[in-house]
């Protein structure tokens, strides 16, 4: 396998070929903020937090989709990448109902945690309070709307590790919205192994189980990797 | 021609509320509403929810007593799971609610209070206040202070914050009693003792002098409201609900707060987000009820600690019967505080309270849930109806303040008619309708005072709506 050599902030790296910026940089040391990338999982660029520089581009490029390439001038951190992460977690809060102090995750939540990591330390766009539901029908686990931020982790986490493919994506734009088979309540799922896996990928107190109180809700994301890792070394083979 | 005086405090921190005294044609007062014009909302929003989530969300309804609210929740979630929590649950959280009486009581008296009768009700309103307290009784204003940090530190200790602890939860509480906890709250017990005292002293001297004042600011016949124990002893989270009216009658005894809707109606007031509770057999004219400290002790025979029952017999014979002043509500609250203490030392010694079986767990038995309990301004319910996914279709919050709401319009009135001189609104005036609200302790008082000043704007309206006379303070 062919290695690449580029630079992330000025230091030269070698690669593995074809893997993603984001890879090469956690490789590296270089921390890139993110919220849908989840170990285990493909990448599928939605959350926008892992905007880096490419010399020669002018767009921002998603560190999670980006492949490497030889000779490639990366740079993770500038004013302008600070400033369009923290514009887009501002649109983040804005686009739904995030109320922190009252949320299961406060505390234990990623969306906050890159809040406070990113300076934003208020919103400057109008919040949409939009009206979205609670779906708590299911025996074990609760979903509420107002706090998904729409990353597609369950999605990815139900079809690619657990592989019921129960969690989906109906709608467009600002009225996406993560469902259940063909948008059946969660309780009626025939196709949901009531594994949990959604629960432990969710990144904010969209998933939680049920009878969370606040602060109380904790994803356990290392059982994810612990099952991707075992499946992926063959560690259950007999 | 009669006229309406409005007293509508513009506050520099948030608008919360108004006064208006109406005025006959003699030129008497014939009337005062208390108005809220601030709305909230919770009740509307909160629908939706997890049940499971309102011990959360209703402490924010307010920063002085988030832990009447979280504990009301809770409660209503236990009766939602149809679950008998832990014993050791109940008694933490009464250990809670204790500190909370102490450290909201506490700032009742010292910073709000104390001011008033202390420094001299026309004293300059810039210096009528905790600040002023300081420059002129700095030892009291001090421990004070400490008496309200000594009632917030219990709730630290056992929720891990002082506001706003996520604590309680429905089937029970997450964490016991500490060791550590505990050894510090026994340590910092005699001067919380001390302090206690000193104040009772105060205030009784305060008394001698101030007859006046325990004649005029509130005092009338009314029924009085609160939870009481089986025994009709002093009852501040669990027990059921007593009626008493002015001549120390029962005329409702033991019932259930889950039936609180067969003794309370509500009426809503023109003008005012606060709803007015009313003893429903009587009506909303005859069926005036107090809560909070004068009603608590009223209708209970005794409060189970030495000193403080020894209190309460001395406050007994302020009234014949009931004791009717709600000046005397500065009294009910020095001797609750007492009470508290007391509890709060029987406490430490319980092996209970250190327990880690604290959590009852279960599903959706029962589609209502009420939960009440004693806050530091009276009694207060949360009654929730939910989904069989314990979604809630329907939230009613009765809280104290309102609860006094009609009171509160008796004493504004009582107090006016005596000061009031034609259209002129007097500073004298208007100092005494401030206190005469204070002494209920409602949530105004805490968000006006406490900063320096009650900032207000008086008017008198003719009937027409012109503005006659027009006295703006802020």
């Amino acid at each position: 396998m062919a290695a690449k050599t580029l630079t992330i902030d000025g230091t030269q790296i070698s690669a593995e070929n074809h893997i993603t910026v984001l890879q090469a940089a956690t490789e590296a040391g270089v921390k890139i903020p993110t919220l849908c990338h989840l170990e285990g999982v493909y990448d599928v660029g939605a959350c926008r937090l892992c905007l880096v520089e490419v010399k020669g581009t002018a767009k921002l490029l998603p560190a999670c989709t980006t492949r490497v390439y030889e000779g490639m001038e990366v740079a993770t951190d500038s004013e302008r990448l600070r400033k369009y992460r923290r514009m887009t977690l501002e649109l983040l809060f804005a686009e739904r109902n995030h109320v922190c102090a009252v949320c299961v995750s406060n505390g234990h939540c990623e969306l906050q945690t890159l809040a406070y990591s990113l300076g934003m330390d208020h919103v400057r766009y109008d919040y949409c309070s939009p009206k979205w539901g609670v779906d708590a029908t299911h025996r074990l686990f609760g979903m509420d709307h107002n706090r998904c931020i729409l990353c597609t982790r369950c999605v990815r986490a139900c079809w690619h590790i657990e592989g019921a493919g129960t969690k989906n994506v109906a709608g467009r734009g600002g009225k996406s919205m993560i469902i259940t088979d063909l948008n059946e309540p969660w309780g009626n799922s025939e196709t949901c192994t009531a594994c949990g896996k959604c629960v432990s990928a969710c990144p904010t107190g969209a998933l939680s189980a049920k009878g969370s109180t606040v602060s109380e809700m904790q994803h356990d994301r290392s059982k994810l990797e612990f099952i991707v890792n075992a499946r992926e070394k063959k560690q259950w083979s007999v | 021609m009669s006229q309406r005086i409005v007293i509508d405090p513009v506050t520099r921190i948030e608008g919360h509320a108004k006064i208006s005294v109406f005025v006959d044609d003699a030129g008497n007062v014939s009337g005062a509403e208390f108005h809220v014009v601030e709305f909230r909302g919770f009740e509307k929003f909160c629908e939706g929810r997890p049940y499971t989530e309102m011990p959360g969300i209703t402490p924010r309804i307010c920063g002085i007593c988030p832990v009447s609210h979280l504990l009301a929740s809770a409660k209503a979630g236990d009766a939602i799971m149809a679950v008998n929590i832990p014993v050791a649950a109940d008694k933490l959280r009464r250990l809670m609610n204790l500190g909370q009486l102490v450290q909201s009581h506490a700032l009742s008296f010292f910073h709000l209070s104390a001011p008033d009768f202390l420094l001299g009700w026309d004293s300059p309103a810039a210096q009528r206040n905790v600040f002023g307290l300081i420059a002129n009784h700095a030892d009291l204003a001090r421990a004070g202070i400490r008496l309200r940090q000594f009632g917030q530190e219990i709730i630290e200790v056992l929720g891990a914050r002082k506001i706003h602890p996520a604590w309680a939860v429905p089937g029970g509480v997450r964490s016991p009693l500490s060791k550590e906890g505990a050894e510090k709250i026994r340590a910092w017990l005699p001067e919380a003792f001390a302090t206690t005292r000193t104040a009772l002293d105060l205030f009784k001297r305060v008394l001698s002098t101030h007859q006046h004042e325990v004649q005029l600011y509130g005092n009338f016949p009314s029924l009085f409201m609160g939870l009481v124990a089986a025994d009709g002893g002093w009852e501040h989270h669990g027990g059921n609900l007593r009626f008493m009216d002015s001549s120390g009658s029962i005329i409702a005894d033991q019932i259930a707060p889950k039936d609180y809707l067969s003794v309370i109606g509500e009426s809503v007031q023109d003008n005012s987000y606060l709803k007015s509770p009313y003893y429903l057999p009587l009506g909303s004219t005859d069926g005036v009820y107090r809560v909070g400290p004068l009603a608590r002790l009223n209708i209970c025979t005794h409060m189970g600690v030495s000193q403080a029952d020894a209190e309460l017999k001395n406050f007994k014979s302020f009234g014949h019967g009931a004791v009717t002043s709600s000046f005397l509500y500065h009294y009910a609250r020095l001797i609750e505080i007492l009470a508290s203490l007391e509890w709060i030392e029987r406490y430490l010694d319980d092996a209970d309270l250190f327990s880690q079986d604290l959590r009852a767990d279960a599903g959706i038995n029962s589609l209502r849930g009420v939960g009440a309990s004693e806050a530091p301004r009276g009694t207060l319910f949360h009654d929730y109806t939910v989904d069989r996914n314990g979604l809630l279709q329907k939230v009613n919050l009765i809280v104290a303040t309102g609860q006094n709401n009609l009171a509160m319009n008796r004493t504004v009135a009582q107090i006016a008619q005596h000061f009031a001189r034609g259209p002129e609104i007097t500073e004298a005036m208007l100092n005494r309708i401030e206190h005469g609200i204070r002494c209920y302790d409602p949530c105004l008082s805490c968000s006006t005072h406490a900063a320096g000043r009650m900032a207000l704007l008086v008017r008198m309206i003719a009937p027409d709506g012109r503005v006659l006379h027009e006295v703006r303070r802020d």
